[in-house]
């Protein structure tokens, strides 16, 4: 037992160096353009929503991924139209990462009419079924379950879809993840199973409440699964390891689980000013931001400044007329209270 | 009319909604090869194949999980619970996940599943084995509740449930898996109305509202007040939600007596919540107080004289009608 005085001190946890190497992984042109557009427009999306938080105009809580953007960036892309996302509260990433507009996340969070979910939601419960995004899950390990569901439809009528549900590494120590994956293995479902391992459960580091230095990998060897890491902060190695993990459900090849590492700039919600993290750990983590490495790549890789600087403008652009789209958002009417308990839209209980 | 057990109308229920729509799929613990450890589920892994009938490990968060996100996909799920006790280890997924998600996300997407689980006393099981669990359902917005007592209604009802496009928790009592009733034969699918309840013995002198298993134990004490001059009508509510609350207020409002049978524990029992409503809205029309019987607030004992002390019992019922009509 650690005395008072040194409780919850730790060892910081280094990143590791850019793999340089992959500059060369076989990625198409426009495929790494959209993972850097998509990468802007959640970076630039959640600055935006963080301001407006300290102003006031968003209630209640939220959980950003700033940091953690080349995850949600790389799946999103890797995934195909059809495929399913199931996220967890801090959900904002991969709801934009698969194409739902901007202005209607950044209503949900004000809680306006013009919501993504009419204001019934919130910032936590981020859903666009239309875009696959089967929903966000703010009780951790749950939806690792639900994400098994989708994938039994797709095993059942065939379709090769693949449900791939995002967690962070506290998940790993919830029940509901290990029922999860057992399951999916168990079934052979085409599940996707992406631990964002950022070293923090909530304010605890990772490492004080877990067994193994790697919350997700080494939790695979126990239902039959390959143990794989990836860089979390390269979009580039996690497009590769998506599209692979992604093949291999599609074609019957059953489950994965993927450790990607990362490091959240803020903490753990609005409330946290995550101060229990070394000053020496943030700091360098903050020099493997995913954001400016990718942009470094692109230019080595000889895309032209003015490409991606047109890309970052047209992002600011869009989350100004998302911010302004939200403003200018009736508040919700108060008869929404009462529907949609029901499938018949209403919320009736008794004759 | 053919002679069935409650215990095989579940079957038949199963088999009826699996032969209906190609979309239905069951998943639990030991109803595919094992058949059910109440033998409810026999037969229909033969029938229906291992793509639609299948056994699960014992993960009871990923099984309704499993049924959950299928029914959001466009399969119509269902998942067994084996005892409606082990709900406790998932009521994550019923109570938190299930019942909200077409709320909180506008209506985006409907979860058309129904989750059977073997509720009740009377097997010597135990406090974890045993409990009458409805209420802990009822008080769930998004939930529909279901809880039949004779074999054509777990046939029907489980047809409605089915076929509804809401999430349902379908009580099975295991006092009534044996118990046999006269079911017709022939004529098509048996589908019942969620949200309706049923005058199960007509009567003018006092109401008797009661659910599952206790409405064979109300129908013992109707014959023996009608022994005493005390024609009772017996309801049995057969959905809590929706609940036919018409059917009740009526009754009331001829009889101006009423009294429940609730297995359940007694604070919050699903009888508080009619007693409560009957205070609202018929209490011009009652003549005396409204009376509970239920389980006492104590877990359930496990010893068969102790088990059948808990309960309601016909004994019970009657002697506590009788003493108040004497009042």
């Amino acid at each position: 037992m650690p005395s008072y005085e040194d409780y919850g001190n730790h060892t910081p946890v280094f990143p590791q160096p850019v793999d340089r190497e992959n500059a060369k992984l076989p990625i198409p042109e426009e495929v790494r353009l959209k993972l850097f557009r998509v990468q802007q427009e959640i970076r630039q999306f959640e600055k935006r929503a963080y301001d407006m938080f300290l102003q006031g105009l968003v209630k209640g809580t939220s959980h950003l991924s700033l940091g953690q953007e080349a995850i949600a960036a790389g799946f999103g892309v890797a995934m195909r139209k059809d495929d399913w996302t199931f996220a967890t509260y801090r959900g904002h990433a991969h709801t934009l990462a698969r194409g739902v507009p901007m202005t209607p996340v950044m209503a949900e969070f004000l809680g306006r009419e013009n919501g993504l979910m009419g204001g019934k939601g919130g910032s936590m419960h981020l859903t666009s079924v239309e875009h696959g995004v089967m929903g966000s899950y703010a009780i951790i390990g749950a939806h690792l379950c639900v994400a098994n569901g989708a994938a039994w439809t797709s095993q059942f009528n065939d379709t090769g879809q693949v449900a791939v549900a995002f967690f962070g590494d506290g998940t790993t120590n919830i029940g509901a993840f290990h029922e999860a994956v057992n399951f999916a293995a168990v079934w052979n479902l085409p599940t996707v199973f992406v631990c964002e391992n950022n070293l923090y459960m909530e304010y605890t580091s990772i490492a004080d409440v877990s067994p193994v230095p790697n919350p997700g990998a080494d939790r695979a060897a126990a239902y039959g699964l390959p143990s794989i890491i990836v860089d979390g902060n390269d979009a580039d190695a996690v497009y590769m390891v998506a599209a692979e993990a992604l093949d291999k459900a599609r074609t019957g090849g059953g489950p994965s689980i993927i450790e990607a590492q990362t490091y959240r700039h803020h903490g753990h919600s609005r409330a946290d000013p995550g101060k229990y993290r070394p000053k020496e750990e943030v700091e360098a983590w903050n020099e493997r931001d995913p954001l400016p490495m990718y942009h470094r790549r692109l230019l080595e890789i000889g895309f032209g400044e003015d490409r991606l600087t047109a890309v970052v403008q047209e992002t600011a652009s869009s989350v100004d007329e998302a911010t302004e789209g939200a403003k200018n958002g009736a508040l919700p009417n108060l008869e929404s209270i009462y529907t949609d308990v029901w499938d018949d839209g209403g919320s009736q209980w008794r004759n | 009319m053919a002679e069935l057990t409650y215990r095989a109308a579940v079957s038949m229920g199963l088999a009826q909604e699996l032969a209906h729509d190609p979309n239905v799929v069951f998943l639990g613990e030991d109803v595919a090869g094992a058949g059910g450890v109440f033998k409810t589920t026999g037969g229909l892994l033969k029938e229906f194949g291992p793509k639609r009938v299948r056994d699960a490990p014992i993960s009871e968060q990923a099984i309704l999980g499993a049924a959950m996100g299928a029914a959001m996909t466009g399969l119509r799920p269902i998942a067994e619970i084996m005892f409606s006790d082990f709900l406790a280890v998932c009521w994550d997924m019923v109570a938190n996940e299930i019942a909200k998600t077409r709320y909180m996300t506008d209506g985006q997407t409907s979860l058309p599943l129904v989750i059977r689980t073997a509720n009740g006393a009377g097997s010597r099981f135990g406090a974890q084995h045993s409990q009458s669990v409805e209420n802990w359902a009822m008080m769930i917005p998004g939930l529909k509740v279901v809880a039949p007592s004779t074999a054509i209604d777990t046939i029907g009802l489980l047809a409605a449930a089915v076929r509804d496009p809401d999430p349902v928790i379908f009580f099975e009592h295991k006092s009534c898996y044996p118990m046999k009733f006269d079911v017709p034969t022939g004529g098509g699918d048996i589908v019942d109305e969620l949200g309706t309840a049923k005058i199960v013995r007509q009567g003018s002198d006092v109401t008797i509202v009661a659910l599952a298993f206790m409405v064979h134990k109300a129908l013992g004490a109707a014959e023996r007040l009608a022994e005493h001059g005390i024609d009772a009508e017996v309801i049995d509510v057969r959905s809590l939600v929706p609940l036919d609350t018409k059917t009740i207020l009526d009754s009331v409002a001829k009889t101006s007596r009423m009294f429940t049978v609730e297995e359940n524990p007694r604070l919050c029992g699903w009888g508080a919540e009619v007693v409560s409503i009957v205070a609202e809205d018929a209490f011009w029309d009652l003549d005396a107080p409204v009376v509970r019987i239920t389980t006492p607030h104590v877990p359930l004992p496990a010893a068969d004289s102790l088990e059948d002390a808990t309960i309601p019992s016909v004994d019970r019922v009657f002697d506590t009608i009788m003493k108040a009509v004497q009042q």
